[in-house]
């Protein structure tokens, strides 16, 4: 891999600095290596000190951990992210269109532009969900969309998170990280704001509260516990939107609504953030033998007692087969060209796909049709002779467990290092709230970073990092 | 607010209050120790059953040394009283109401957490001891500062309180039960050394060596020192103390609320017999048997709250 050209955001092929970088880079110039490096301790520190670490699941001796986090902003220019921020919030609206259909009429089987197996076999398709209408036809609240780029003006769609997308609490607080420690970036850089988040999501919501909510909507967030990797995102959002944060075992049905137990007994939830997923939403309605959800609240939100942010069933539009066909439905929805690019997708439901991949293996990325988090994925162009067999076997098992990807040539931004500025892969995921006031995307969002050199793999889970994301005002 | 939270602040200053209380008696534990090597065992074995950790301890241990018990009471996780153990839980809790506290109080918690977590990973050698008991006790107040001051006065505030003087109540009244033999009129009658060197530890294990000399003159007796920490309101570890606080927290909560409830009136009897108790009637009635009796309803008062505010379903 290492004869290819990678884009790199900061620096062009001559080796000049990028416009959008241009201030950056005379900053760092005059900067003492040694004094960023105690800076970048300062930051995790910092980060310690708040308690904003995670846990990785099944490493249990290892308890909490950071992410990385480097002190090298990615920078983004007015131009480009208004470019994006049309793309996203055309695939968003393109989303929410096709959840409400797929649980009302269908038109998009009927048209024969969707496959009825990509629904009738789906998992995440709830048929519970079948008629409802949640307030504003709203299915997903809260999206994010990863994106990577590979040129100047190529950017890919890697994956839409439409369940529960995290990772917004980094963005929030990398911000308030580089304010704390670099306050003299921001008066030579005119840097969009991002701290308006928590306001714009509890707006959103509450903007999304059932019809009969004729007073100020009570929103609260629905956590697993603390044990939960995302613990720390879910206590962040809840304190910064003055709502309660609740575990199942806090809530209940009263009187045909979902209420929360007080100190002063029961009070009733009018919209819930859950960061819980659909399985273990409702033991009476969905897994029975979870402990997380609420008995019973499946049928509150269908008889319209309560809000559930997102949607049950929205994972359905999520899913890495149904992604292949975004580009169709983004089309069949709104009429125009999807203007965000897809990565083309082979789905090895399909046996000449399949065949394809099988052929083609050690150039692919083959990743779950439900897989998260970089589990369970095969990078071809680096996995050992022995991944590369024991991945066919599971790919010819379960064919239509799976999709694959060309392996795409990411982008790069320096981070630092030791050895002073070091280009690394990088993805990005900004986020999008969407209500009946409109479709609201955060400037830049969540960017995450390979620490390894050459690696292409950016989750945390796998050792990836975080960075400050930018963008710039209009000059 | 929710009743998981009240019940999480609760139980943080709990926890808080404890790992401190347990810093006190390993260093007159260890001040024993030092000076009357003879007495040493039987300290340490008094010190335990403050500690309500002196079964758990027989079960995983042979003899009763310095050195294990101060292991076992720091740093054991086998001991779910230990001070490592508390701390863990004390963050934990933390971590359950996070939203309900400011960022300070959060990170005076959470560090002290880093900071206990680095200091007890190892064995703690009698040279290190000294700081080691400081660093518990100078966390713990850093928490307290950080409460007192940046929290607003409301009923996140009131459960907080309750926690750290219910916990305070329950310890100083142990104290006084482990030892009360020692305060007995029978047992004291001439102030031999030995007893002498008993009330010193007392009084050191809730730090309130100077303030009784303040109060009571350079002339100990065991009446007076339980006076001063069962009865005297202005010690901030007595029993009366701790109860009038309980009882201004929970009237707090009531006001607020507008709601009166049975805790209310439990608390309103327990201060009461505080206020109209002496120090001979106590005697009369048997030392050992108010000090049972108050811890009984103590616990009472605890499970009641918990009840009332609805702390689980």
């Amino acid at each position: 891999m290492s004869d290819i050209d990678y884009f790199d955001e900061m620096t062009n092929p001559d080796g000049s600095i990028r416009d959008a970088y241009q201030a950056y880079q005379a900053w760092f110039a005059q900067e003492d290596p040694a004094a960023l490096r105690a800076k970048t301790r300062e930051a995790e520190a910092f980060f310690r000190l708040t308690g904003i670490t995670f846990n990785v699941y099944g490493q249990a001796e290892a308890g909490e951990r950071l992410i990385p986090f480097d002190i090298v902003p990615r920078i983004i220019a007015a131009r480009e992210w208004t470019r994006l921020s049309r793309g996203i919030e055309q695939r968003v609206r393109a989303l929410n269109a096709f959840l409400h259909d797929i649980y009302h009429r269908q038109e998009i089987i009927r048209a024969g532009i969707l496959p009825v197996d990509m629904i009738a076999k789906n998992d995440a398709y709830l048929d519970q969900m079948i008629g409802v209408s949640p307030p504003g036809d709203i299915y997903t609240h809260i999206v994010g969309i990863d994106m990577v780029r590979t040129g100047p003006d190529q950017f890919y769609v890697l994956e839409d998170n439409a369940r529960t997308p995290s990772g917004v609490s980094y963005m929030l607080e990398n911000r308030e990280t580089m304010l704390h420690m670099f306050p003299e970036l921001f008066q030579q850089n005119r840097v969009k704001r991002v701290s308006n988040y928590p306001a714009s999501l509890h707006s959103s919501l509450a903007a999304c509260a059932p019809r009969h909510c004729d007073q100020d909507p009570v929103v609260a967030v629905l956590t697993p516990g603390i044990h939960n990797s995302a613990y720390y995102e879910h206590s962040f959002l809840a304190d910064q939107m003055g709502a309660e944060l609740v575990e199942g075992h806090d809530l209940r049905v009263v009187d045909g609504r979902i209420a929360m137990r007080t100190t002063q007994g029961y009070r009733t939830i009018d919209v819930l953030y859950r960061r819980v997923d659909d399985d273990y939403l409702d033991p009476l309605n969905f897994r029975p033998d979870s402990y997380l959800g609420v008995p019973g609240i499946f049928d509150v939100y269908r008889s319209g007692g309560i809000t559930i942010a997102n949607a049950p069933g929205t994972g359905v539009a999520d899913d890495k087969a149904i992604y292949s066909y975004m580009p169709e439905i983004v089309e069949f929805y709104t009429g125009e060209k999807a203007q965000l690019e897809n990565v083309p997708t082979w789905r090895c439901s399909d046996p000449d796909s399949l065949a394809h991949v099988l052929d083609n293996l050690d150039e692919l990325v083959v990743k779950e049709v439900h897989g998260s988090g970089g589990y369970g994925m095969l990078i071809g162009p680096t996995a050992s002779k022995k991944d590369l067999a024991a991945f066919r076997k599971k790919l010819e098992a379960r064919p239509s467990n799976y999709i694959a990807q060309p392996t795409l040539a990411l982008s790069t931004a320096p981070i630092f290092t030791k050895a002073g500025l070091s280009p690394r892969h990088l993805d990005l995921r900004p986020f999008v709230l969407v209500s009946p006031n409109g479709i609201d995307i955060t400037p830049g969002g969540l960017t995450r970073v390979a620490l390894k050199k050459g690696s292409l793999v950016v989750n945390s889970s796998q050792g990836g990092g975080t960075k400050d994301t930018w963008v710039l005002e209009e000059d | 607010m929710l009743g998981k939270t009240a019940g999480g602040l609760l139980w943080l200053f709990r926890y808080m209050e404890r790992s401190e209380n347990l810093a006190r008696l390993v260093e007159t534990g260890q001040r024993i120790a030092l000076t009357r090597p003879d007495r040493a065992e039987s300290e340490w074995t008094s010190v335990l059953e403050t500690a309500w950790a002196r079964s758990g301890y027989e079960e995983d241990h042979d003899e009763v040394t310095g050195e294990q018990v101060i292991d076992w009471l720091l740093r054991s996780r086998d001991n779910p009283a230990s001070v490592i153990n508390c701390v863990e839980n004390a963050r934990m809790n933390a971590r359950l109401v996070r939203t309900a506290l400011t960022r300070e109080v959060w990170e005076a918690v959470n560090e002290c957490w880093m900071t206990l977590c680095d200091a007890l990973s190892r064995k703690i050698t009698a040279k290190e001891l000294p700081r080691i008991l400081g660093l518990i006790k100078q966390r713990s107040a850093f928490v307290r500062g950080s409460l007192h001051g940046t929290m607003l006065r409301n009923d996140i505030y009131d459960f907080a309180r309750l926690g750290t003087f219910m916990e305070r109540a329950d310890a100083t009244a142990r104290l006084l039960d482990v030892k009360y033999y020692v305060l007995l009129p029978t047992a004291s009658g001439v102030g031999s050394s030995l007893d002498n060197a008993q009330w010193e530890v007392i009084l050191r294990s809730v730090s309130a060596e100077g303030a009784f000399r303040m109060v009571h003159g350079r002339v100990r007796r065991a009446q007076d020192i339980a006076k001063f920490l069962i009865l005297d309101k202005r010690q901030p570890r007595s029993l009366a103390f701790c109860y009038g606080k309980i009882g201004d927290n929970l009237a707090y909560l009531e006001s607020d609320y507008g709601v009166r409830l049975p805790s209310h009136d439990l608390v309103e009897d327990i201060r009461r017999d505080l206020d109209r108790a002496t120090i001979e009637g106590i005697f009369d009635q048997g030392l050992h048997e108010f000090l049972q009796e108050f811890l009984r309803r103590n616990t009472e008062l605890a499970a009641q709250v918990e009840q009332d505010y609805r702390f689980s379903q």
